[in-house]
């Protein structure tokens, strides 16, 4: 009875597409043309006007060929649907407070069935707790690999990115030594080595870094010669711009470049990666963008001649400001964008310092206080 | 990319450095830690003093130290000085012997290792055939004696320790030269006891530990007389005169054996067991020492009863019918008496009894009746009872210090008045420039000001606090008045006490102003003591106060220790620091912080819970603040006295087990001074690899707001700034914690005429919460001119110029992991030095320091100085906070010493290398405080010609080119057994065959190569080729074989 009925459908109108909309229990029916189907917004719109609901925020999805439901939230998937859509085009919508995420992927009518089990066993379904992985707003970095470009292929720099506290780095380092090959045979070198991984922490869950990965750099400083403690200091004190440079210990997931195998391959792996951050280390030190702005109170609730008086502490921009003002380019080597974003923050490197001294009223001009 | 890489430093800067700074060790102070032999020289007046970890240490006049250190950091098991000379010898208890001279150069003496020696036992012998035990340097020849477990006596020759065969006194040649009837009844075993003939220097005395002594002849090799004692022999001596001889016993008893005519006496004189009936313990030494006055001294240790006094470490003097049992409190490691030194004299004549025991030097008097104790001017027991913080302050008003000495005089009312004794040498070094005081707190209660000016610590006063509480010891010793026996007649000496009557009396901050004469002193219980300087006795009460530091925090239980209960009803003061005001903390944890304002009269005072500001003028409380974090439940609840007691305790135990076991190690030179020792972190973690020990993890993760113990003051800072506007100043009080939170109150303090009558106020007026929540250690506010603030009353004393208040005031916070800039009164973040994200290291300790140039009496700089957990000392410039200098000072491992470190206001520092002596460094050219002594031999003295090589250099070089005098002390071992090495041809000769013969081995070359392979490698010679990449050196190692034979 469905098939003729689309067929009859489908032979009625041609150069039209009959679309079945479902939000709740209430059904509508238009058509659209299947030539002309309009954007995403234009779309969205008019389901909100047919079923009456223009202040309500859905989540729009369609049944495809399979049987499967999939969101309709762009103009890609939109016109995917459309032109899938043979000849009925199944919309279901639902709220978005109410959305069930764990219905998208499966076929909604062996899904009916599952619901049903769901509220004979209400435990079953609290187990999937749905993960919102659609809201381009909530996009933010939280790993990186960066400066791929003049590391050698046996490197991998992470970066990652700490957002208040609410997910730990999650990494544990240890002491440990690797066997290198010398004139005179085969060497123990000691070394930082990654011991353990937390169960969902940063740094498991970005898959950059694993278990006996050898750590190499912190911050653009080498930790040779240094101490598990003080590495364990420095990674702490650089906890929220944590930038680590290792050498993985499974190497099969390498990038194989051939732009620089005839330079890199002639080289052992250690003197390249000496010469390089020799290189970078300065652009490492002003690149610290999240620097510590310290949260400043005025205790006396009386701000006689205070700039401003905001009722609320903020953390302060003082410093972040501030304009990069060398060039990060390495030899030839395009910079990458993370370069530009970088911002002159108030590390310390020497060099830093020596030219952070006479800019200290742009530092000074720039410095907000919020007070109570 | 150049640009990228840092500016080159600028040549002016680098010249002002080495004018400014430079890092040395100078003298180390207190008792030395496990010692283990004693050594003294008649002629010289100096006192040696040998370590478990091998060093030796010379005393003489106040001032004049030495101090070596053997290589093989063994220890040091007996010290001779050979007769008449600047010599002495040492044996280690590997069995080797050392031959040290205090040789002069550029008029200062040095002391110098020449040569080493093991005596080699021939082949086939058991190795206790030379295990020595006996050293006995010949008083007219280069020549030692060695007795040895086998019985056999070995004689060497000095200075280059060759044995001579044909002079050994085997004990077979003793046995065959002994009469039948001696001669059946024992075997010899070793030799205990060697000694000279007091007038024939062709005789010795010979003792063996079964009861036998003989009296050997040099020159006919004969046995002159025999002694056979029916007890196993503990050592023996001569009477002055060489008629008698007196030996004791394992049972406790002695004899006297006369040496007279041919008639050979087969018992002795007298045998007696000074302690007897009852078994009594060995006595391990004696001496016997004739008076002009007749009644000889018989001076010996042990011989107590072995049931009821087995445990006591007594040395026992006896004249005529006086007699007295010292009773040590720790171990005697041995003793000495001086007597009369000019050998034609004819009796001893002793003066003073020198003991050495385990923690301190004992010297007593002997010509005073009563045989009071005299007051070392060294060594002194810094640990008497252990310290629990230190304090210092320099150029202390003449004022304070004369009130300080003249209360101290009263103290040391009952030590001998005797001249000190051990004067040999002549001090050189200038007289310090200005009066510096070092004050210890201890764990008793105690606080000890030590005179630190120069290179003697001197203890100038004890002040106690624990007779303001009653503690719980009080009622028991109430209870147990000392009910000893009369006999043997035991008298308590020396100052160690290490056992405290109540760990809450212990001191754990110190504030002194040396203007006003306030001292402020916290201690474990939560108690603050406010003291004035009075100069006579008084009776008042001390007034108290409590500060809840909790206000009204609500479900919180301390389950700590409880408070300390002070002494109620007036209390009697003896003249000195006498207290007037208890501010008890509640809950009654350990102060951590302390700040004292002796101008506006306020004391403030920090503890886990919060901090505090009292008005001790008015004796009223200014204000509380509770700094805990409702989340930090572990403060909360207050385990944290008995959790982080138990965990502290278990660290101190482990501590203690470490440090000794790391003492052996604890003096090993480590590179030259001020070189980070990057290799040998690295040397340490291949050998811990080694150990394969479980790997150690560490934890990567933020700090957050919720850690413990965040709520913990670190730091209290008094200071006069712009906190609120850029155009008023006022009194401010600056608290830091342990969560990085910094807090800054306005005071209003009323002026002088109204400030009894106004109250002090206060208001919150700032709180800056550092992003990297690391615990704040410093706060400092920085002038118009970028100088520290100066000290309260400083400037009304006309000792420093006021601070600039035109221009706009900066603070400097101090955080464990970063240095930080802020302008005043807005707070805008200026400028910063990242330490910890840039090298791991982490802030110890801070301090400003002046640093005054070498070459320009005037020019100084403000700069500071800082102490990481790395053991590594900076100098950080101020405003700019740019890094200057930067020396490996200590052990990284060594964490109390780390802990235990303070600086000098310029430049200098001390921290503890064991619990009982502070090695004092110094980071600028200008302050420096170093022995530097002449010690000469008696001959070099009347004839004014030096025993060993060099002119008699009397020229002083002036006094403050240390510098490079420590480089060249450094330095010239190496330099001179280079330069011998070179001068001697034989050996360059077989160098230059060798080379030229490849491998070719000689007879000779084996015989040195291992000395030649010393030198090369020590010399410097080859010092570029190690830096060299490694092939090279691949390649080259070809045709250098004895560089590589040596190896």
């Amino acid at each position: 009875m469905n098939r003729s009925h689309r067929n009859g459908a489908g032979s009625g109108c041609l150069g039209t597409m009959e679309v079945k909309s479902k939000f709740g229990a209430e059904f509508r029916r238009f058509s659209l043309e299947r030539s002309k189907p309009g954007k995403f917004e234009e779309f969205y719109g008019l389901l909100q006007h047919v079923h009456k609901i223009p202040t309500v925020d859905v989540l729009v999805a369609y049944t495809d060929i399979h049987g499967d439901l999939l969101p309709i939230n762009n103009d890609d998937n939109y016109h995917k649907a459309v032109s899938t859509a043979n000849p009925l085009l199944r919309i279901f919508i639902q709220k978005k407070e109410e959305a069930d995420y764990s219905v998208f992927g499966t076929d909604p009518l062996t899904k009916k069935k599952n619901v049903l089990s769901n509220v004979l066993r209400p435990d079953n379904h609290r187990k999937k707790p749905h993960i919102v992985i659609s809201m381009p707003q909530d996009f933010r970095p939280v790993s990186s690999i960066i400066d791929v470009d003049i590391l050698p292929e046996t490197h991998r720099r992470v970066r990652l990115y700490k957002y208040g506290i609410e997910k730990p780095l999650g990494f544990y380092i240890r002491d440990g030594s690797r066997v290198r090959v010398t004139p005179h045979g085969l060497e123990k070198v000691p070394g930082i080595f990654i011991s353990r991984l937390v169960p969902g922490g940063l740094a498991q869950s970005t898959g950059l870094l694993a278990v006996n990965d050898e750590v190499l750099e912190v911050n653009g400083i080498e930790v040779s010669g240094k101490s598990l403690d003080q590495v364990t200091d420095m990674m702490i004190a650089n906890s929220r711009n944590l930038i680590i440079t290792v050498r993985p210990a499974n190497q099969r997931n390498n990038v194989v470049r051939n732009s620089r195998t005839s330079g890199s391959s002639g080289q052992s792996a250690d003197t390249s990666l000496l010469n390089y951050s020799q290189q970078i280390e300065p652009s490492f030190g002003l690149e610290d963008e999240d620097s510590d702005e310290d949260v400043i109170l005025d205790g006396n609730g009386v701000p006689q001649h205070s700039p401003t008086a905001v009722p609320t502490a903020e953390s302060l921009e003082s410093l972040t400001q501030i304009e990069l003002r060398f060039e990060p380019g390495q030899n030839g080597c395009i910079p990458s964008q993370h370069m530009n974003l970088a911002r002159l923050a108030s590390s310390s490197t020497n060099t830093e310092l020596e030219t952070y001294a006479p800019d200290q009223n742009l530092l000074e001009e720039d410095g907000t206080i919020i007070t109570l | 990319m150049r640009r990228f890489l840092r500016p080159g430093p600028d040549p002016e800067r680098e010249r002002l450095k080495q004018d400014l700074f430079q890092f040395n060790k100078t003298v180390e102070h207190g008792f030395p830690h496990q010692p283990s032999a004693l050594g003294y020289s008649p002629s010289l007046r100096v006192l040696a003093i040998g370590t478990r970890s091998g060093a030796i240490k010379l005393y003489g006049a106040p001032g004049v130290e030495f101090m070596g250190l053997h290589r093989e950091n063994n220890t040091v098991v007996q010290i001779h000085f050979l007769p008449g000379q600047c010599q002495l010898v040492t044996l280690l208890d590997d069995n080797s012997l050392h031959l040290w001279s205090l040789k002069v150069k550029g008029g200062v003496s040095e002391l110098q290792e020449e040569e080493s020696f093991i005596l080699r036992s021939p082949p086939g012998a058991a190795p206790s055939a030379t295990q020595i035990t006996v050293v006995m340097p010949h008083s007219s020849r280069p020549l030692l004696y060695l007795g040895t477990e086998s019985g056999n006596v070995f004689a060497v020759q000095l200075p280059a320790f060759r044995v001579l065969e044909d002079s050994t006194i085997s004990s077979g040649a003793v046995l065959q030269r002994l009469p039948e009837e001696a001669r059946h009844r024992r075997v010899f075993e070793m030799v205990e006891a060697l000694q000279e003939h007091p007038r024939d220097p062709n005789q010795i005395l010979i003792g063996y530990s079964r009861g036998l002594a003989v009296i050997w002849d040099l020159q006919s090799s004969c046995v002159l007389y025999y002694f056979l004692s029916s007890q196993q022999l503990e050592s023996a001596s001569w009477q002055r005169d060489g008629r008698l001889i007196v030996s004791c016993h394992s049972n406790g008893s002695y004899c006297q054996w006369p040496v007279s005519g041919d008639a050979q006496q087969l018992e002795p004189l007298s045998n007696c067991v000074p302690y007897g009936p009852f078994p009594c313990k060995a006595i391990t030494k004696i001496f016997w020492l004739t008076t002009k006055k007749g009644l000889p001294f018989t001076i010996f240790q042990g011989g107590v009863p072995r049931a009821s006094y087995g445990d006591r470490h007594c040395i026992s003097v006896v004249h005529g019918s006086q007699q007295t049992a010292f009773d040590f409190t720790s171990r005697v490691i041995d003793f000495t008496v001086l007597t009369e030194v000019d050998p034609t004299a004819a009796f001893d004549d002793p003066y003073a009894l020198v003991v050495l025991a385990e923690e301190e030097l004992v010297v007593i008097d002997l010509k005073t009746a009563g045989w009071p104790v005299l007051q070392p001017p060294y060594l002194a027991s810094l640990h008497c009872s252990a310290i629990t913080c230190s304090y210092h302050t320099s150029n202390i008003p003449l004022k304070l210090w004369e009130c300080v000495i003249a209360a101290g005089s009263r103290q040391s009312a009952h030590f001998s008045t005797m001249e000190w004794p051990i004067d040999g040498g002549t001090s050189l070094a200038p007289p310090p420039p200005q009066r510096d005081l070092l004050l210890t707190g201890h764990e008793d209660g105690t606080v000890r000001f030590w005179d630190a000016s120069g290179v003697c610590l001197r203890l100038l006063y004890k002040l106690s606090t624990a007779h303001v509480f009653l503690t719980d010891t009080d009622l028991n010793e109430n209870l147990h008045p000392e009910a000893e026996d009369d006999w043997p007649p035991l008298r308590k000496v020396g100052s160690f006490d290490p056992y405290s009557d109540d760990p809450r009396l212990g001191i754990q901050k110190i504030v002194l102003c040396k203007y006003s004469g306030h001292l402020a002193v916290a201690g474990t219980a939560g108690q603050v003591l406010v003291m004035e300087l009075n100069d006579e006795a008084a009776e008042h009460t001390v007034e108290q106060a409590e500060a809840d530091l909790l206000q009204n925090q609500t479900g919180y239980r301390w389950k700590g220790h409880e408070r300390l209960c002070a002494r109620p009803g007036p209390l009697h003061f003896e003249p000195g620091f006498q207290p007037f005001m208890l501010v008890q903390c509640q809950p009654p944890a350990v102060v951590t912080s302390l700040a004292l304002h002796s101008e506006w009269r306020l004391v403030a005072f920090g503890t886990s819970h919060g901090f505090g500001l009292f008005d001790f003028q008015q004796r009223r409380q200014v204000f509380v603040k509770c700094t805990l974090h409702p989340n930090d439940h572990l403060a909360m609840e207050g385990p944290l006295s008995r959790v982080k007691s138990l965990k502290k305790s278990l660290r101190q135990s482990f501590r203690r087990i470490r440090r000794s076991r790391v003492s052996g190690r604890k003096r090993r030179p480590a590179g030259p001074s001020g070189e980070v020792p990057e290799a040998s972190a690295r040397v340490e973690r291949v050998g811990l690899q080694n150990m394969e020990l479980a790997p150690v993890q560490r934890k990567i993760e933020a700090r957050s707001a919720e850690d413990s113990f965040t709520g913990f003051v670190r730091t209290l800072y008094f200071a006069d700034t712009f906190l609120r506007d850029s155009s008023h100043h006022c009194p401010s009080l600056w608290a830091g914690t342990n969560g990085g939170t910094i807090y800054a109150f306005s005071l209003r303090v009323p002026p002088a005429e109204r400030r009894t009558a106004e109250p002090v106020r206060a208001e919150q007026a700032k709180e800056i919460q550092l992003m990297h929540r690391a615990p704040v250690v410093g706060i400092l506010v920085l002038d118009g001119h970028s100088v520290p603030l100066p000290e309260p009353l400083e400037v009304a004393h006309d000792l420093s110029k006021s601070p600039d208040m035109q221009g706009s005031h900066q603070l400097l916070v101090v955080s464990e992991e970063q240095l930080k800039v802020f302008t005043l009164p807005k707070v805008n973040a200026k400028l910063k030095l990242k330490l910890t994200a840039l090298e791991g290291s982490r802030v110890r300790r801070v301090s400003v320091a002046h640093f005054g140039s070498r070459r320009n009496e005037d020019y100084g700089e403000h700069h500071l100085a800082i102490l990481t957990n790395l053991g590594d000392v900076q100098v950080v410039s101020l405003p700019l906070l740019k890094p200057q200098v930067r020396f490996s000072c200590i052990r990284r491992e060594d964490v109390s010493g780390i802990a235990s470190c303070v600086f000098t206001k310029y430049g200098q520092g001390f921290y503890l290398i064991s619990p009982s002596e502070f090695e004092r460094f110094s980071l600028s050219t200008k302050w420096l405080v170093e022995p530097r002594c002449l010690v000469e031999s008696t001959d070099a003295r009347k004839h004014n010609c030096p025993h060993n090589g060099g002119g008699p250099e009397t020229t002083m070089t002036p006094a403050r080119n240390s510098g490079s005098q420590n480089d060249q002390e450094e330095r010239s071992p190496g330099l001179v057994m280079e330069h011998a090495l070179l001068n001697d041809e034989k050996v360059l000769r077989e160098v230059q065959s060798t080379l030229e013969a490849g491998r070719a081995s000689h007879g000779d070359w084996q015989s040195h190569k291992v000395a030649v392979g010393h030198r090369l490698s020590n010399g410097g010679g080859f010092g570029g080729e190690e830096a060299v990449s490694d092939p090279i050196i691949h390649d080259r190692s070809e045709c250098v074989p004895p560089f590589l034979l040596a190896e």
